[in-house]
């Protein structure tokens, strides 16, 4: 389901990371850097509604509105219950939905958010979203003081919260269209190669847009996908080469790869995940580009895993979604 | 695409694991240990004057009391991982999956965090520790009478 907006802009967007983000090579363009996991809460999880409740707090600041004037809040996390948005959006008094596509949250956010403005039912809204790395390995994997090996494909949550504003005023950056995917199954078993699971999911929503909006991978200067991480970004460029025969290798990038240093944090194994780790190199790196002019046409691809831990272990395939939105400079 | 053409792709972006290296780590570290170990129970004998099979109880909780004190202190998980099945095989893996659990739920308070789920990864060990035990002590009794 592809289709374009009229009037829905980018207002203001900003970004709150911890330590592992701090050390990785996007240090300087986050708003808020914690130096401890826990930033000053007594557990993972309440230090992740932190991460977003702060993420929020300084979207409000930066564009100069007081919580009253948002007419709705939107987010999405990892946490059983996404317990996170839910905690966060308890302290600032918004309509609010939470949502849930795993790491493709955000991307569902903005589209729902877009699609609500562009329908003219409401004038603006925040789209956030969070994941924190201590919080995710307790879920979904082992205590997090476990120090099982893990392979090379495994990715690391980001630690972070990330908010975006978006509204019907006009600004420098139009969210121009976007693609809803759809849940795919290829047959993978690996949670510890998510780059694999999802990067089918992104190769079918980025194919479905272009072919909609009868464009070539070049229409765009970037393709930014979710979190592939290094193997699973790979796996993409393979994929649409030999389904599609198109060949998006030369301006296609994933935020997995991007948001750590990957030869010196060697802990991150094959890159960043979570939901929080597209966004965070969206909001810190690729939008204040596209306000500098640096980069006009941009396809935004965040991707989600969709599985529990139980259907794993009841030896189901892991399933995966990604959602695409084009994001445009306005000059 | 079918899943099959699909996993080809995959498969032709798979890292390749230092299994031989793994291998090799782990047999060194895993030597060491038990090197230590067996150091301890010398040492608990001729100092304490007491049997090889009491000084092994003793080796066996210093080395869960430094296993799980490590874990504390937050590096062992560091050394796990870089050891791998070094430290995980012997006592130490066990020591240190209780307190790694113990730790991490502890905030859920006594009953639901602690108590329940601080075998969350000893559990295995423990159930299928007594069944192999089960199984190979009635081979043995089968096999030779119970000797």
């Amino acid at each position: 389901m592809t289709y374009k907006y009229d009037n829905v802009y980018v207002g203001g967007y900003s970004t709150v990371v911890g330590p592992y983000e701090k050390d990785g090579p996007l240090s300087k363009g986050f708003d808020k850097c914690y130096d401890n996991l826990y930033n000053g809460e007594k557990t993972w999880e309440q230090a992740e509604v932190r991460l977003l409740s702060d993420s929020i707090d300084i979207l409000l600041k930066k564009i100069q509105k007081d919580k009253k004037n948002i007419d709705l809040l939107i987010s999405g996390d990892l946490l059983n219950q996404i317990t996170s948005s839910s905690y966060a959006a308890l302290k600032f008094d918004m309509p609010f939905f939470g949502i849930y596509s795993a790491c493709a949250s955000s991307a569902e956010g903005i589209i729902l958010g877009a699609s609500l403005i562009d329908g003219g039912k409401i004038k603006n809204c925040i789209s956030a979203t969070s994941s924190h790395n201590m919080s995710s390995e307790k879920q979904f994997r082992n205590p997090t003081e476990y120090g099982a090996p893990k392979p090379k494909t495994a990715t690391f949550t980001a630690t972070g919260g990330a908010s975006i504003y978006l509204t019907r005023e006009k600004t420098n950056i139009k969210v121009e269209s976007s693609t809803i995917g759809k849940v795919v199954d290829m047959g993978q078993t690996d949670p510890f190669n998510m780059g694999a699971v999802m990067a089918a999911a992104a190769g079918d929503t980025i194919y479905e847009h272009l072919k909609a909006l009868k464009r070539e991978p070049s229409y765009y200067d970037l393709i930014l996908t979710g979190d592939l991480g290094v193997y699973g970004r790979e796996i993409l460029i393979d994929y649409m080469h030999t389904e599609y025969g198109l060949d998006i290798s030369n301006n296609y990038d994933d935020a997995g790869t991007m948001l750590y240093d990957l030869s010196k944090q060697e802990e991150v194994m094959a890159g960043g995940s979570g939901p929080a780790c597209s966004a965070l190199v969206n909001y810190a790196k690729i939008l204040p580009k596209m306000e500098k002019g640096e980069l006009d046409r941009v396809l935004f691809v965040p991707t989600g895993a969709l599985f529990s831990p139980t259907f794993v272990y009841q030896h189901e395939n892991i399933n995966s979604i990604a959602h695409a939105i084009s994001l445009e400079a306005v000059r | 695409m079918e899943k099959k053409e699909y996993k080809k792709i995959v498969d032709r972006h798979k890292p390749t694991e230092t299994r031989v290296q793994n291998a090799i780590i782990s047999f060194l570290i895993g030597g060491v240990v038990g090197a230590i170990g067996q150091g301890l129970i010398d040492f608990y004998s001729s100092w304490f004057d007491i049997s090889t099979r009491d000084a092994s109880t003793f080796m066996i909780v210093t080395l869960v009391f430094v296993a799980s004190l490590f874990t504390a202190l937050g590096f062992f998980d560091k050394w796990v991982t870089f050891a791998k099945c070094g430290l995980i095989i012997p006592i130490t893996g066990f020591a240190h999956s209780m307190t790694s659990a113990g730790i991490e739920y502890r905030k859920e308070g006594p009953i639901y965090g602690l108590g329940m789920n601080i075998f969350k990864l000893a559990g295995s060990v423990i159930l299928y520790g007594i069944v192999s035990a089960w199984l190979f002590g009635t081979i043995r009794y089968l096999l030779m009478g119970g000797i």
